[in-house]
């Protein structure tokens, strides 16, 4: 009989054949500091309170899953819209699929190049908010992606940018196991919208860290899906100045997996951050867990949020949302407002939902609200006896339901650009 | 236009007789009138007969211009000319006024292998009528009967049916909760809609909507059944004397 193979140790698995990327003395530092953080906190297990509802054994694990290529046969999202493009296949940027980094009021650079120089704005940023964002919850797979991602690019913005910028995300390789690090910097007064599309790799690692400056505004609209076996976890860690603006909207289809984590950090007084999602799962066409994980500190006076997420699940889809609202006692005049909501059109499918507040201020207004439910049958019924077949009937429920997400995005064009894609995947999965 | 013979219907859920033989013939051209007590099976006849779910038939039919009614969705009764007239519209929070009106004209002419009308054409048609009914842009705009009044929302009703055009109209209790203003103005919209080629089966508890609405023929309900059928003067003396006489009359 032989001997049982010692058992190798799950985060050293994680991190056969990574090797830290080089750069400057800062950077290393920087991407020491992550994988310092990450040793000490451990791979996330199903064990942790954040991590209850969805298990992140296929995100830690060694190797990446496969994940087939679907094609929907739809034109690319946002190929209508004038925009500077940066595209990444696999997450590897591609130069050549990519348009020119010229653009007035934006200096735009590979992560490479930036963290290549002693001086660097991004020194402020990298590795800086997500370290922020680990207390009091641990993110150990945003410190990983910290701590290895060589890919991505560095963004200042200096003034009204005249077009969005678009991350393009392909995915060729049905093994490929990508992890992409931006940082993004919008200095005072200056604005940016930021555009991301595509379903990325079989399974991708994403973190973003969005410095917004006094007076400054992003806005920020993103597209993840197509192929129904990938995976993604995602970070986007941000942190407001004064009277500064955070706008997000995500809309998710398919995924056998996808954790989307919202750390928002309001530091100036009269600032603004919504964030919003709606996702769509259908588990007769595979697996679907989505989970959405926001945590909100208020740190500053007179400040609003708003979260609002919708989910329409059907054939044993599944959905979580975990949103916190943190108001400190100094964040007096917060207006925080938090709304999840799932449709369930079948008995199969689960949404679980953990909304929490936790509020030391004592002249604040915070609400949440949580829904699960079912199709009005009264309402379907009164649209059928009007003409409307079952199926388009339950589709115009189903958009109606997620209308107060997609509202979130302010630009029409870009909202009917999601519509679109709404309406291409109700097609595709018919009632 | 529509002939309903011994229609007898339970409700799914719990074993009990609503309808218990209903024999009624509303000709094309015809205005009928259905009065009776509370209870007496009105609204679930209109209920049956538009497809709505719960209600098992157990014996008779309901034919519509020579077709089975009870063999065909809801939605293909209404492409075949049915059309129910809610007592309490519902209200669908997100769907706008004139996109849910525009996917209905659009269905109902996709399900009968016609054209469907465009939006400009659409807008054109759902203007004028709406003026009629004194129906404003901002009411078309607003999701469906959401904050609408109740007179609103009868409005609406009577608007839906002049787009859609049915050749069979169903109204259920259209007068409850309005005013007399607005009971004559949704009466206007359906005695505009009075036509040849359309019957209607108009269901009431009092004779006030048939001073606005005049039938031609009266039916009183109870208990499951037509029990007496008249003039219009059948109307009147339900008014005057209520129904214990004429219930009294056939017991």
């Amino acid at each position: 009989m032989a001997a049982p193979q010692p058992k190798l140790d799950p985060l050293a698995a994680r991190l056969e054949g990574l090797s830290l990327p080089k750069g400057a003395a800062w950077a290393t530092d920087a991407r020491e500091a992550a994988l310092g953080r990450l040793t000490a906190m451990g791979l996330p297990t199903k064990r942790d309170e954040y991590w209850k509802y969805t298990d992140p054994s296929s995100l830690t694990q060694a190797g990446a899953p496969k994940a087939t290529l679907f094609d929907t046969g739809e034109a690319p999202l946002f190929d209508a819209v004038d925009r500077l493009k940066l595209v990444f296949v696999d997450g590897v940027f591609d130069a050549a699929l990519s348009d020119s980094f010229d653009l007035e009021g934006v200096e735009i650079e590979q992560i490479s190049d930036a963290m290549s120089h002693d001086i660097h704005w991004a020194k402020d940023v990298y590795g800086v908010l997500e370290a922020d964002g680990q207390n009091p919850v641990e993110r150990p797979l945003a410190a990983l992606n910290t701590a290895f991602a060589a890919e991505g690019v560095a963004i200042r913005v200096t003034g009204d940018v005249s077009k969005p910028i678009n991350f393009v995300y392909l995915h060729r390789n049905e093994t490929s196991d990508a992890m992409l690090h931006h940082v993004i910097r919008v200095e005072k007064d200056a604005k940016l919208t930021l555009l991301e599309n595509g379903p990325a790799a079989a399974r991708f690692s994403k973190s973003m860290e969005v410095d917004i400056a006094d007076g400054a505004e992003f806005h920020h609209v993103r597209a993840q899906g197509r192929d129904h076996e990938r995976r993604a976890s995602t970070h986007i860690f941000t942190r407001l100045g004064e009277r500064s603006v955070f706008k997000s909207f995500t809309l998710t289809v398919n995924g056998v997996l996808t954790r989307n984590e919202a750390v928002i950090d309001i530091r100036g007084d009269n600032a603004v951050a919504h964030i919003a999602g709606a996702a769509l799962g259908d588990g007769a066409t595979g697996d679907f867990h989505h989970d959405d994980t926001v945590f909100i500190t208020h740190d500053a006076q007179h400040c609003e949020s708003r979260q609002v997420f919708k989910k329409v699940l059907r054939n044993g889809a599944t959905g979580v949302f975990q949103g916190k609202i943190l108001v400190k006692p100094d964040a007096q005049k917060t207006d925080g407002y938090q709304l999840s909501q799932s449709l369930l059109l079948d008995d199969d499918s689960i949404f679980q939902a953990k909304p929490e507040l936790e509020i030391y201020a004592d002249d604040v207004v915070c609400s949440h609200g949580s829904t699960t439910g079912a199709i009005d049958e009264e309402a379907l019924f009164y649209l059928r006896s009007r003409g409307v077949p079952e199926g388009p009937a339950t589709d115009l429920l189903v958009l109606a339901f997620l209308a107060e997400a997609i509202d979130e995005i302010e630009d029409e064009s870009l909202r009917e650009d999601i519509l679109a894609r709404l309406e291409g995947w109700l097609e595709r999965h018919g009632s | 236009m529509l002939e309903i013979k011994n229609l007898h219907v339970s409700l799914e859920e719990e074993d009990k007789e609503i309808l218990k033989g209903v024999d009624l013939t509303v000709e094309a051209g015809k205005v009928h009138a259905i009065m009776g007590p509370n209870g007496s099976g009105k609204s679930t006849l209109s209920y049956v007969l538009s497809g709505k779910d719960g209600y098992e038939v157990t014996a008779g039919e309901a034919m519509m211009g020579g077709e089975d009614l009870l063999d065909m969705e809801a939605e293909e009764r209404a492409a075949a000319g049915l059309f129910l007239a809610f007592q309490y519209p519902v209200e669908i929070p997100g769907v706008g006024n004139m996109t849910f009106l525009r996917t209905a004209v659009n269905s109902q002419r996709k399900a009968r292998g016609e054209e469907e009308m465009s939006a400009a054409e659409f807008l054109k048609v759902i203007r004028a009528k709406a003026k009629t009914l004194k129906i404003d842009a901002d009411m078309l705009k607003r999701p469906v009967n959401v904050g609408f009044s109740g007179g609103e929302k009868k409005r609406n009703e009577i608007l839906q049916m002049a787009m859609l055009e049915p050749t069979m109209c169903i109204l259920d209790e259209t007068d409850s909760g309005l005013d007399v203003d607005a009971m004559k103005l949704v009466a206007e919209g359906v005695n505009a809609l009075r036509d040849e080629g359309r019957g209607f089966l108009v269901i009431t508890h009092y004779q006030r909507l048939l001073d606005h609405i005049k039938p031609d023929v009266v039916h009183i309900m109870a208990n499951g059944r037509i029990v007496k059928t008249g003039g219009p003067e059948l109307a009147l003396e339900v008014e005057q004397n209520g129904y214990a006489d004429i219930l009294a009359e056939v017991a």
